[in-house]
């Protein structure tokens, strides 16, 4: 695997969703940026098998974004997948668009469920896992959640589900940013032990940094075997909020917001560097 | 042991639902009658997977435990985590049918219902069992008092009251059958059959006309078409001849029938079920009100929770009788000599 190849997408995502949000005037670039190493990994790394032209091939791999409001980044990563014009990308959050500010499943093409409502897609992914067992097919589903979305109670239903099912071809991915809307995790509802949360909870636990693209390709490969049969697998991904644009990493109450045109050109400047 | 609901204060026979209106006694109770409706479907179509919150002995949804059981999930009292497996599994090309009791469906799980159903526009199917007040002893907790005002918010999402036994088993085939999502409500309690075994004419969207008349209308479902067939026996005697609709479909809303008895007999009387606020009432008032205002009456509950008792109890308490239907009734016949 061309590790520089990946890099290379990782960065047009960017740019893309920076300039998807800015020409919005609204949106979550900075949680999109802490995911962008995971996204590309999934679809341009070959671990997700998928048919841009067959968008419901049923032997599909499944990726659900369940934190919803990083829908710019799921939207550039399928049009640069195959699934639609990339020109469709400059139409988010306008009005008779598909690319509605949070996902709309099959809206648009490649959108395997509604999210925007935090906590709902880990159940949607063992649904997709138990159809798959019922229809005999050995698809894989990978759900991203984020770290503040871990706080809803409707994860830990579904962790419990998962693991009663031995849902071991259903993937969790924490983008663990450590930041939510109003400040840092740890001080607002903290998480620690994460991993020992989902350990006790019947899950094979993986960890790794989140940018790192080798890792990232290692560990969400070792994820998909899965490390245990039996278990579900989650993947704790250590990411920085805004990653890749100095003045947004350092400052979360960049979470729902767009840059300005201004700041937009100069986070470009980084990118590009 | 079935428990039986009676009406009215008269005494003896007379105190049956349905006795007044001739309609023979009610045999099953309506969740016996959604399970044994439940397998016929599960049987037929291949596709069809149930997921139950840890009721399916109680909703009946267990028959296909026994007879599929690996089309059977119990997800466990996680009703959000129901909804949300219900979503992936009608992704896969799956019909599920997501059941439990509707207050903790709909209370628990309203924003799963809500984005992973309605928004989605799944072809999931959802028992909202215990419906109403006449589940009785175990109390207002338990009680679906709401469900017509809630999933009245989901729009996209069609919603069914059967009113007996043959009711029941066609709105179970039409909504397995209908792709998209569907709100059925069951309940604990057997209801006089209405109509012939597996004689139930069943069109979503489609109200049944049980009893012609010019006088006023009774609009009801659930288990007020039995007490409106009584009440107008009753209002017969007093030469008020009243038309009867089933209305076991609140949406899509069987506009043309309301007009039509707003047109046809001057007066409108609704009877359901469910809270006043939000309810089946309220809607067709809605389309009175802009198609051809006439007076109408409104009986259902008035803002409050019931209480631990025995459903003929609580129907008459809360004022839903036959005997209360006459009484709007015969206010609405002079409020329309009135005009």
């Amino acid at each position: 695997m061309d590790i520089n190849r990946l890099y290379a997408m990782a960065r047009q995502l960017r740019l893309d969703v920076l300039e998807m949000t800015t020409l919005a005037r609204s949106g979550h670039p900075s949680s999109c940026f802490s995911a962008t190493e995971i996204v590309t990994a999934l679809y341009f790394g070959g671990l997700l098998r998928y048919r841009p032209h067959d968008p419901r091939w049923p032997g599909r791999d499944r990726f659900i974004m369940s934190k919803g409001h990083a829908a710019p980044l799921l939207y550039a990563a399928l049009a640069h997948a195959g699934y639609f014009d990339r020109s469709l990308l400059w139409t988010l959050r306008q009005i008779d668009s598909p690319l509605q500010g949070h996902p709309i499943q099959a809206l648009l093409p490649g959108v395997e469920a509604t999210t925007g409502s935090l906590g709902q897609g880990l159940s949607v992914g063992l649904g997709h896992v138990l159809g798959g067992r019922l229809n005999g097919l050995d698809y894989r589903v990978f759900v991203l959640l984020g770290d503040g979305e871990c706080q809803a109670g409707q994860v830990w239903e579904a962790a419990m589900a998962a693991a009663h099912f031995r849902a071991d071809r259903l993937i969790a991915i924490v983008d663990y940013n450590k930041f939510q809307e109003t400040g840092p995790i740890a001080r607002e509802m903290a998480l620690e032990p994460l991993a020992a949360k989902w350990e006790s909870f019947g899950w094979s636990v993986l960890e790794m940094d989140g940018h790192d693209m080798a890792a990232v390709m290692a560990t969400l490969t070792e994820s998909a075997r899965p490390p245990r049969p039996g278990r579900p697998t989650v993947v704790i991904a250590h990411t920085v909020k805004g990653k890749g644009v100095s003045f947004v990493e350092a400052d979360y109450t960049f979470h729902g917001r767009a840059l300005t045109p201004e700041q937009a050109a100069r986070a470009r400047e980084e990118l590009m560097r | 042991m079935i428990q039986t609901v009676a009406i009215a204060q008269t005494p003896g026979e007379a105190r049956r639902l349905g006795a007044r209106a001739g309609l023979p006694p009610a045999t099953k109770p309506l969740r016996d009658v959604f399970g044994e409706a439940l397998l016929e479907v599960a049987t037929h179509n291949p596709r069809v997977v149930v997921l139950d919150g840890d009721l399916g002995n109680s909703t009946k949804a267990e028959t296909v435990r026994h007879a599929f059981p690996e089309r059977f999930f119990n997800i466990g009292i996680a009703e959000s985590n129901l909804v949300g497996v219900a979503a992936g599994l009608a992704a896969c090309g799956f019909i599920p049918w997501i059941t439990s009791f509707s207050s903790f469906l709909l209370c628990n799980a309203y924003d799963q219902l809500r984005l992973a159903v309605a928004m989605s526009n799944i072809n999931a199917k959802i028992l909202g069992s215990h419906g109403g007040i006449t589940l009785g002893k175990d109390g207002p907790t338990q009680m679906g008092i709401e469900d017509f005002a809630l999933v009245g918010g989901l729009p996209t999402v069609v919603m069914l009251v059967p009113c007996d036994a043959a009711a029941m088993k066609a709105a179970v085939r039409a909504a397995t059958d209908y792709v998209g999502p569907v709100w059925l409500r069951s309940s604990r309690v057997a209801l006089p059959p209405v109509y012939p075994a597996d004689g139930c004419p069943f069109t979503i969207g489609k109200a049944n006309c049980l009893r012609q008349g010019d006088d006023v209308t009774l609009i009801a479902c659930g288990i007020m078409v039995a007490a409106a067939l009584d009440a107008a026996a009753v209002l017969a005697d007093e030469g008020i001849e009243a038309r009867v609709l089933d209305l076991h479909t609140l949406r899509p809303l069987d506009v043309e029938a309301i007009v039509a008895a707003a047109v046809e007999t001057g007066a409108i009387v609704t009877a359901e079920e469910h809270l006043l606020t939000g309810g089946m009432g309220s809607n067709v008032a809605r389309i009175v009100a802009q198609h051809r205002p006439v007076p109408m009456r409104f009986v259902g509950l008035a803002d409050t929770y019931t209480e631990s008792a025995e459903p003929d109890e609580l129907l008459r308490k809360y004022h839903l009788t036959a005997d209360d239907i006459v009484t709007a009734a015969r206010a609405a016949v002079r409020a329309k000599g009135k005009r």
